[in-house]
């Protein structure tokens, strides 16, 4: 049963994948693209040779990190909008620890830099949560207005206290701050390439996300204060408190995802850094049916997306925000899609289709 | 539109089949029902009443089968398109907007009214008006339906059906949300607009059947297993053909040993949710061991009175004692730790989360014991182990245990609920109206099961509209009137009179009324 219905979703997803391309296409064909060509570039040119394939990974990590903590949010009942604000607090945190403890063995300063990039990103989180919690406020207002609060204290902190002192003597001034002591890097996976360990990391995460949400008590209560927020109520569980929780846990992904782009791959905080990651993870997340086994794919495939928009760029001549409005249009897709995609009939019926109207065993009423 | 088609005078069904996964939901079914004839439908919780009627609306598509309108063969997409052959559909949820009016939720369904930038409210109550005038079902078109009774607003859905052209009518479990008194009413304009109408009326009170119908069809597991004239059949044979066995209605025999006192409430008071005190000083002392009734006509604070002895009201002041602690504003939690059950009103929204699978809602409130869950981990193993265990044991119709609850028709949820409630061995339960919707044989099991935890010690606080119900069950009846107990009774010295006196506000010592005629035949016509 359950197979099934991920293959279900499975095939709703390519066919809604489907749909948005050839709209897409429409589009480009308007601008005077080859919508074929364009294509051919974005989905096959990233994968053409090791480099390529490392940059798409150095961009799914991030997705990967942020798409997780949608999914514990939207699976308990709140729509988390705010990443890219939990991101920059996480880049913030992260980046002062690092400055500040420049001394620490690099077993001790790694973690810790991480530790302090989550812990940046669940307070921004946490705190829409306990708004909500307590204040009944709506937590795709606050989450908004949090990202534009996190967006100018990470100005700020990058234009002040944070710059490197480097850029105000010899003076292109950039906004950004000192480079990271080496013991708060990541190692490289592949020698000549920027893929970092913060991969094996971030698949480590979808593995704990999986089991925290299915099976453990925590995510039980999770996931029913999501899923019928009275009736856990009914059942003696604090429902506000697992919705600051589920906050706490998105933002901490968010603010992670954050820590391991400053640690591993632009070793410093720099303004833009976050680059819209906030607001993909949640099309990441939506496109892997808000399960760790199809965020992982779906991050791959957004990272594909990405590289292969600025190939189109340059070889094409198609914008790269093009791959933006692919990202929108396949938003739009995926809402209107939900509603087959939870229909059990439709599901039992493309089965009894593709089993040639074979009469299913077992059932009975 | 509907005005160039003649109008309905008779529907059939030719061997409608509709698949669910894992359930064959109708069954070759074959119908026909004519104008000036009431057909019943029953069946158990999950033989396919609901379904059945939802593809003659066009809400599912059957799988097989053909629909005939007047003999002419019609294929339905939307509801619309069987109301323009004149079929219309009373669903048992009401589908009306509170914050409108009665002619504004009219409106809304009927395209005629709907000009170019303007929207004809007036006509829309004219039109209500005429019906409500021909029917003899009094509607005041300007009300808003949050100001009204559940009884008023079900005879607004009749006359907006009526409105939008119905001439067949098609009433699923009309009566199950309404007091006796309501439901007499109800039955009573039927009988009077049958001559002119076509009705398919679904219930599981067989009385109602009896007194309302001319013919009856009965489903078992999607297939029609008996068809024939309802006056040649009493509702107790109806019982037996619909389970397949004599449905007997337990009675409690009172074995009057009254046990210790378990819960009393002291002085309560509470305030309901426009922030008048709905509990006004309320007393109650329930004992170990006995089914205490808690009759009254809904809205004189039973829902309230529920959900505060669940701990999801806050108490203004008085005390709940627990086995002598005092449990008053603690969390539901505390208040589940301590031993109470709760089967609550509404068992779609409160009772579980509808897309959980059945397992997942036997555990909602036992996750974190230590039977089901090892240092913060879930042990599913036990969860599936125990899950097949209360499926077997109550009975439970669904494809597997992993099924999403919401799937399962009304009395099926209502038995996974029970089933959670009553395997926890709570100490003592507060049950709301356990039985409304709920088919005869698993109204059988469900008193039984109550009747058989009283005997083991549980103290019950059963709230219900149904006297009889009441009557059958409890040691002692306790009658609410505006939040306050008006007064207990033995239940060997209450009778459907007395009851109705008192719950319609006069204490014994007033002068009775002269008791109304009921139009129903006494349900008790089942147990005889
Ligand atoms: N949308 C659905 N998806 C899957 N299964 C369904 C759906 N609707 C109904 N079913 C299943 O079809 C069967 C028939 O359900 P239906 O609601 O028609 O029963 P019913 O006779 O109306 O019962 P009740 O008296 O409890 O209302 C049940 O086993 C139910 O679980
Ligand atoms: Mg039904």
């Amino acid at each position: 049963m359950n197979k099934q219905r991920i293959i279900f979703g499975g095939a709703v997803i390519l066919a809604v994948s489907l749909v948005a391309a050839l709209v897409v296409a429409l589009v480009l064909f308007s601008i005077g693209a080859s919508p074929l060509e364009t294509y051919k570039t974005i989905l096959m040119g990233p994968l053409s040779d090791v480099f390529g394939v490392t940059e798409v990974l150095v961009r799914a990590v991030p997705l990967l990190l942020v798409g997780l903590g949608i999914a514990i949010s939207f699976r308990s009942g709140i729509l988390n909008i705010g990443a890219e604000g939990q991101i920059q607090m996480g880049v913030l945190a992260s980046t002062a620890v690092a400055l500040a403890l420049p001394g620490l063995p690099k077993g001790i300063l790694l973690p810790l830099v991480l530790l302090a990039g989550a812990l940046g990103g669940a307070l921004w989180g946490g705190i829409a949560g306990w708004l909500r919690a307590r204040l009944q406020v709506n937590e795709i207002l606050s989450t908004v207005m949090l990202n534009y609060i996190a967006v100018q204290v990470h100005t700020f902190f990058l234009r002040g206290p944070m710059l490197d002192p480097n850029e105000l003597e010899t003076g292109s001034g950039t906004p950004q701050s000192m480079r990271l002591p080496e013991a708060a890097i990541m190692d490289y996976i592949v020698p000549g390439t920027r893929l970092h360990t913060g991969l094996i990391l971030a698949l480590v995460a979808a593995l704990l996300v999986y089991v925290l949400l299915w099976k453990t008590t925590l995510g039980y209560r999770m996931r029913a204060a999501g899923a019928g927020a009275k009736a856990a109520r009914y059942a003696g569980i604090p429902v506000e408190r697992y919705l600051v929780i589920a906050m706490l846990l998105a933002g901490g992904f968010a603010g992670l995802a954050g820590a391991v782009e400053v640690t591993g791959v632009h070793h410093r905080a720099i303004e833009g850094i976050s680059s819209g990651y906030g607001f993909a993870g949640i099309v990441v997340a939506l496109f892997g049916m808000l399960h760790p086994g199809g965020i992982i794919p779906s991050s791959i495939f957004f990272g594909i997306l990405l590289i292969g928009a600025d190939m189109t760029q340059r070889s094409a001549g198609v914008p790269a925000n093009m791959v933006l409005v692919l990202q929108g249009v396949i938003i739009l897709a995926i809402v209107s899609a939900q509603s087959f995609l939870r229909n059990s009939y439709a599901q039992a019926r493309l089965f009894r289709w593709w089993s040639g109207f074979k009469p299913k065993k077992g059932a009975q009423p | 539109m509907t005005a160039m088609l003649e109008p309905i005078s008779e529907l059939k069904l030719e061997g409608i089949t509709k698949r669910f996964p894992g359930v064959l939901a109708c069954d070759g079914i074959s119908l026909q029902v004519r104008r000036g004839e009431v057909l019943a439908l029953v069946g158990e919780n999950g033989a396919g009443k609901t379904t059945l009627m939802n593809i003659i609306m066009g809400l599912y598509r059957p799988d097989s089968g053909s629909l005939f309108v007047n003999g002419e063969e019609v294929h339905f997409r939307t509801p619309g398109d069987a109301y323009a052959r004149g079929i219309g559909m009373v669903h048992q949820h009401f589908m009306l907007v509170p914050n409108m009016t009665v002619a504004e939720n009219l409106a809304l369904g009927l395209k005629q009214l709907h000009h170019f930038m303007w929207l004809d409210i007036k006509g829309a109550a004219r039109r209500i008006r005429e019906v409500s005038e021909r029917y003899e079902l009094p509607v005041n078109p300007d009300a808003y339906i949050w100001q009204l009774s559940v009884g008023e607003q079900q005879r607004v859905e009749l006359v907006k059906t009526l409105c939008l052209g119905a001439r067949l009518l098609i009433l699923d479990e009309p009566t199950s949300a309404l007091t006796p008194q309501e439901t007499d009413d109800l039955i009573e304009r039927l009988q009077r607009m049958a001559s002119e109408l076509a009705i398919i009326f679904i219930s599981h009170k067989l009385n109602e059947v009896k007194a309302l119908s001319d013919r009856v069809s009965i489903l078992r597991h999607g297939a029609v297993v008996f068809n024939g004239h309802t006056v040649n059949h009493e509702p107790a044979e109806l019982a037996a053909l619909m389970t397949g066995h004599e449905v007997t209605l337990p009675r409690n025999e009172g074995t009057g040993r009254p046990g210790k006192p378990l819960l009393s409430v002291k002085n309560l008071c509470v305030r309901g949710d426009r922030g008048n005190l709905v509990l006004d000083g309320l007393n109650l002392e329930l004992r170990a061991g006995e089914i205490l009734g808690v009759a009254g006509v809904s809205g004189n604070g039973q829902r309230e009175l529920a959900d505060t002895l669940a701990g999801l009201r806050a108490v203004e002041s008085g005390e709940i004692l627990f086995e002598g602690q005092n449990l008053a504003n603690c969390s539901p939690r505390a208040i589940i730790d301590a031993g109470m059950g709760y089967v609550p009103e509404d068992r779609q929204t409160e009772g579980i989360v509808p897309s959980f699978s059945v397992k997942d809602n036997f555990i909602l409130k036992d996750f974190a014991s230590q039977q089901f869950s090892k240092l913060s981990f879930l042990r599913r193993r036990e969860i599936d182990r125990h899950a097949d265990q209360l499926k077997a044991g109550f009975d439970i119709r669904c494809p597997s245990t992993s099924t999403a609850t919401g799937a399962l028709s009304g009395g099926n949820i209502q038995k996974v609920i029970l089933a959670r409630e009553i395997a926890r061995g709570p100490k003592a339960l507060v049950a709301v109206y356990p039985t409304r919707g709920i088919d005869m044989g698993a109204q059988e099991f469900i008193h039984s099961q109550l009747l058989d935890h009283r005997r083991k010690g549980v103290g019950i606080v059963l709230i219900s509209e149904e006297l009889e119900e009441v009557m059958n069950l409890s040691d002692r009846i306790a009658v609410i009137y505006k939040g306050k107990i008006l007064k207990t009774l033995p239940a060997v010295e209450a009778t459907r009179e007395r009851l109705g006196i008192l719950m319609a506000g006069l204490t014994d010592t007033d002068s009775p009324p002269e008791p109304a005629a009921s139009a129903l035949p006494s349900a008790g016509a089942v147990h005889e």
